[in-house]
Parts: structure tokens; sequence; C-alpha cells
């Protein structure tokens, strides 16, 4: 009786594919399409070129990293971290190390050094993050040459960080009270040389996308989300801030050593067309690339004067040997490139492995909102609008 | 701020609606009786002085060996930025005919649509009043709940085998 309940929602979806009305037509958009920025399927009802309905299906790169992270201690779980949103692995590892610090109780005991190399690789994978964005949203409308630009600059942030961590994507860098080493000597004097490389580039990046009519076209007043359908679904990060509101956590909580640093918080502003429309979701991930320009040469400047390199520093001294919690449970939360990252742990007495960790994915609830966005448009639209969201599937399936 | 919703919502909604408050740790929770959840959680969403309209996570919690679960929902209010944790217990004998059972909130915030999705399809819990309550992340016809600690990897899906 109740078993058939459970399955019921089952069967209604199965019904209403089997009764599609003669003129409309169900189309899988995906699982291997590259305009689905990784394996996501979804099921077009459409009539004509209108899209009627979208059904994501998703869990096709599912790898249970809830039921990884409870069976194992937090420090192992660190390099798990990394594969969620794995364009930004320094974000992911960051927020879940500081969740684990603020239950430890360390949080302000952690070097200031520390704190500032961690915000320093943080930006720096943030850039790597939009750049892709960026870069595959152009491709995905048909313009090509930004993608190559993009991946050609992002390189040498892989390459630097390959350089720090000894990974160029997973980097396992951000461990639980400090680091896995100091930055490489002459990491400072190289990621300035980038800057002063990379600033021109991404003025002429900016010129080249931006302000290009047929990309205007393509995405001004396309997929517009309104501010608070955006709240309602639980869209953060530059999703969020394109419909207009100032929501970014590393003001709002502050955490790490982002009070002492200047920054801005780009919002959309409906230049092109309307607010929060593809065109400003865009634009945000663009500004946000210079405000993260300008955090890392405020880290540098730090990094060499005030916390500089000495001798004697450990960034390992205060790792603990095990993680021994009391029973609690806790929600920490931070500015992942694509919003808000999230995770829940309730921890156990008496061993270091976890009742239960929840990631929550930023990419995971911006997604939830396409079956509105995309009701009703083009399906060559939907391509726009989807590559504006701007997902990572393995944190969507995590 | 806690103690001060707490009072409003039983003056609001009768003294059962609150099963009790967690004050310790670090972070403050109050504990919801199932039955006045979506009513609190509309109240929570609309009142003017708190105004959480923002639900950031859903979390299935399994507490084997003890016959109970928990759902916990992590509010945030935007224009406030304040932040609300609410739980929810639920008793359940852990049967596959019987799953814990407790009212949805999609209602209240569209988030909540694939976070339930996705408590149901690995934890099990059912969401009654969700209007598409399907799998999420699992195949359609995947036996089993995979996130409970009781639950044991099948031999085969499918003809292939997976242990």
């Amino acid at each position: 009786m109740n078993l058939n309940r459970y399955q019921s929602a089952y069967e209604r979806y199965k019904e209403k594919i089997a009764n599609v009305r003669s003129h409309e037509m169900v189309i899988n958009m995906g699982p291997q399409h590259p305009s689905t920025h990784g394996v996501l399927r979804l099921e077009l009802i459409t009539d004509g070129e209108i899209v009627k309905e979208i059904i994501p299906h998703l869990g096709y790169l599912h790898r249970c990293f809830d039921k990884h992270a409870e069976s194992m201690n937090y420090t192992k779980t660190i390099p798990f971290t990394d594969r969620l949103d794995y364009l930004a692995s320094m974000n992911n590892s960051h927020s879940f190390v500081m969740g684990v610090e603020r239950m430890l109780g360390i949080e302000h005991k952690i070097p200031k050094r520390v704190e500032y190399i961690r915000v320093l690789v943080c930006e720096l994978n943030r850039i790597a993050s939009h750049l892709i964005a960026i870069g595959t949203y152009g491709i995905d409308i048909g313009a090509f040459t930004p993608f190559m630009w993009c991946f050609r600059d992002r390189e040498h942030i892989m390459n630097m960080l390959e350089w720090a961590s000894g990974s160029r994507m997973l980097y396992n860098y951000i461990w639980i009270g400090g680091l896995f080493y100091d930055l490489p000597v002459g990491f400072e004097d190289r990621c300035k040389e980038f800057l002063s490389y990379f600033k021109p580039k991404l003025t002429e990046l900016d010129e080249l996308l931006s302000t290009n009519q047929i990309f205007i076209s393509r995405t001004a007043n396309i997929g517009i989300l309104p501010a608070d359908v955006a709240i309602n679904y639980g869209c953060s990060g530059p999703m969020l801030r394109a419909s207009g509101i100032k929501w970014d956590l590393r003001r709002i909580d502050g955490y790490s050593v982002y009070p002492e640093i200047e920054f801005d918080i780009p919002v959309g502003k409906g230049e092109m067309g309307t607010l929060g429309d593809s065109w400003d979701r865009y634009k945000v991930r663009v500004d946000e690339i210079y405000e993260s320009v300008r955090i890392i040469e405020q880290c540098l400047s730090r990094l060499t004067t005030d916390f500089a390199r000495t001798l004697d520093f450990d960034p390992r001294a205060l790792v603990p040997k095990k993680v021994n919690l009391k029973e609690q449970d806790y929600y920490i939360r931070s500015e992942n490139p694509k919003g808000e990252l999230g995770f829940y742990f309730v921890t156990q007495e008496k061993t270091d492995i976890p009742r239960r960790v929840k990631a929550r994915g930023p990419s995971f609830n911006n997604l939830s909102v396409l079956p509105e966005l995309g009701k009703g448009v083009l399906i060559a639209d939907l391509i726009a609008i989807l590559g504006s969201i701007d997902i990572v599937l393995g944190e969507v399936d995590r | 701020m806690i103690e001060q919703i707490r009072t409003e919502i039983v003056a609001q909604f009768g003294a059962e609606s609150i099963v009790d408050m967690q004050l310790d740790g670090l972070q403050k929770a109050l504990i919801i009786h199932p039955t006045s959840l979506v009513n609190i959680c509309s109240w929570l969403r609309d009142n003017p002085t708190y105004y959480f309209d923002f639900l950031a996570n859903i979390t299935a919690v399994d507490y084997h060996p003890e016959a109970k679960f928990a759902v916990v929902y992590h509010l945030t209010s935007i224009p406030y930025q304040k932040q609300l944790t609410l739980k929810v217990f639920i008793a359940n004998d852990r049967t596959v005919e019987n799953l814990p059972e407790i009212p949805s909130v999609r209602m209240v915030w569209k988030t909540a649509d694939w976070h339930e999705r996705e408590a149901f399809d690995l934890m099990g819990v059912y969401f009654s009043g969700h209007p598409d309550l399907r799998r999420i992340l699992l195949p359609d016809d995947w036996k089993g709940y995979p996130l409970r600690k009781d639950y044991e990897d099948p031999e085969s899906y499918h003809g292939i085998a997976i242990k």
C-alpha cells in the first residue's frame, strides 16, 4: 500500500512522458552533449522550437560524497571535497576546513600568513573558475576565440597552483589548522608577474565579449531571473548578485581575512537589457575577476611585508594529530565561485568519524531554477540560459 | 533572537508546536513538532521582523542504532543577515513499507523541491505533499536508501556486479 505511494511520483512522470500530445516531441539534451557542461541530461518536451517543459535528470556523476565523508575521518575527507567543484578545489577545501576548525575552536589561532595564503590561492582559483565559465559560455553561443584565450590564461594559474601544491586541479593544499606547505620560494614574484600579464588580457577579453553585438543579442533579455524567484529557489553567488542583490558571504560572514581586504561586490544592473538576464550573469563574473585581482594584489603586498616568509615558519604547526570533537552539529557556509557552498556536520562522541556530512552545492540549487527559467524559450536560448548558470556537475551530483 | 522567535511561535501556534530548544553548541536550533512545520515555516518566511526568505539547506540525519531520524533546515534571512536552524525528529522502525514521514515545505521555498527529493532518495524520508517526489541522484529503480547506517550494498544492479 505504502510502497505504491512511494512509487507514485515516478509513475506520474512515466505517464506524462508517455502521454505527450501529438504535436509535442520529447528531446533528450545530454548527457553526452558538450553544451550541458558535463553529464547533465535534460528531458525537453517541445512544441516545434519552443521548450514547453524541462525535466532535469541528475546523478550521472554521483560519487557518494556524503557516504564517503561519514566513513572516514575529517582529514581524509579533504581530498574528496576537492572533487566536488573540481574547477575551484581550493575554495571547497577552505570551506570544509573552516568548518572543522570552528568546531575545534582553533579558528582564531591560525597564523595570519596561513590565512593570507589561503585567501590568495582561493582567489586565484576563483579567477580560474570564472575564466572557464566565461570561455565555455562564449563557445556555447558560438564565439570560439574567448574560449582559447580563457584557457590560455587559466593555464598560468593552474601552473602556479601546481607549483604550490603538487597537483594541477585537485590540490589537497589547505589542511585543518594550516597548509600542506608554505608557498614555494619565488611564488609571490611569479604571481605579481602573472598579474601584470593578466590585467591587460582581462580588459581585452572583456572588450571582446561584453560589447560584442552578436553576444549581446544572444544573451540580453534572455533568461530573466527576478530577485524573488532567485531567492525562493535558493540561488546564490553570481546568479543572485546578477538579479541585483548584494549578497556575498565573504562580506556578510567576514570569514578568514576578508574583513581586512578591500573589494567591491559587483551586482547586475541590467545594462544591456533587463536586470537579471543572462548578460548580467556573465558580466558579474567578469567584474568579479577584476575584484579577485584586487584581492590578490592586497594579499601579495601583506605576504611580502607584514607576514613575510621566515625560516622558522611552520604552516603545519597547528595541524591536529587527531580531530577530537564533542557531539555537536555545525553548518559552515562560504562563498565559492558558483555561490554558497555549505557543509553540515553532525559529529559523534569519542571518534573522529562524523555521523553525517552534507555538502550543499551551489550549482545544485542554481540548476534547480532551470525548469522555471527555461519555460517557453527557444531551444537555442535554453543553451544560452544553461551556460549562464555556470554549473559544474561534480557539485550537482556530488 | 531565538528565544524571541520561540515565544512568538508558541503564542501563534500553541505550546506543543515547539518540542525543545537546543541552546548549547555553536549554532542554536529550534526543535519543531512535524505537524506545525509548514505553518511555522511560512510564518518565518513572511514575518516582516524575521523574513527568513532563503532556505539554504535540508539535511536528513540517521541516528542509528536509535530508531530515530532527523531533518534539519538551515534558513537565512537575506534582508536581516541572520541564520536559523530548525530540526524535526521522527521516530521510525526502519522498514521499507514504513518510511519516516514529514510534511513537505516545497510550497514555502522552492529550494526544498530538490533537497527533499535528495533526502528521499538517499535517506528514505517521505515528504508528504511534495508534488514530484522521485529519486534524484540514483536511478529510479534503485532499491534501498544508501545513506542509512544499516544499508547494505546490493550484489548486482541489472546484472552488473557492483560489490
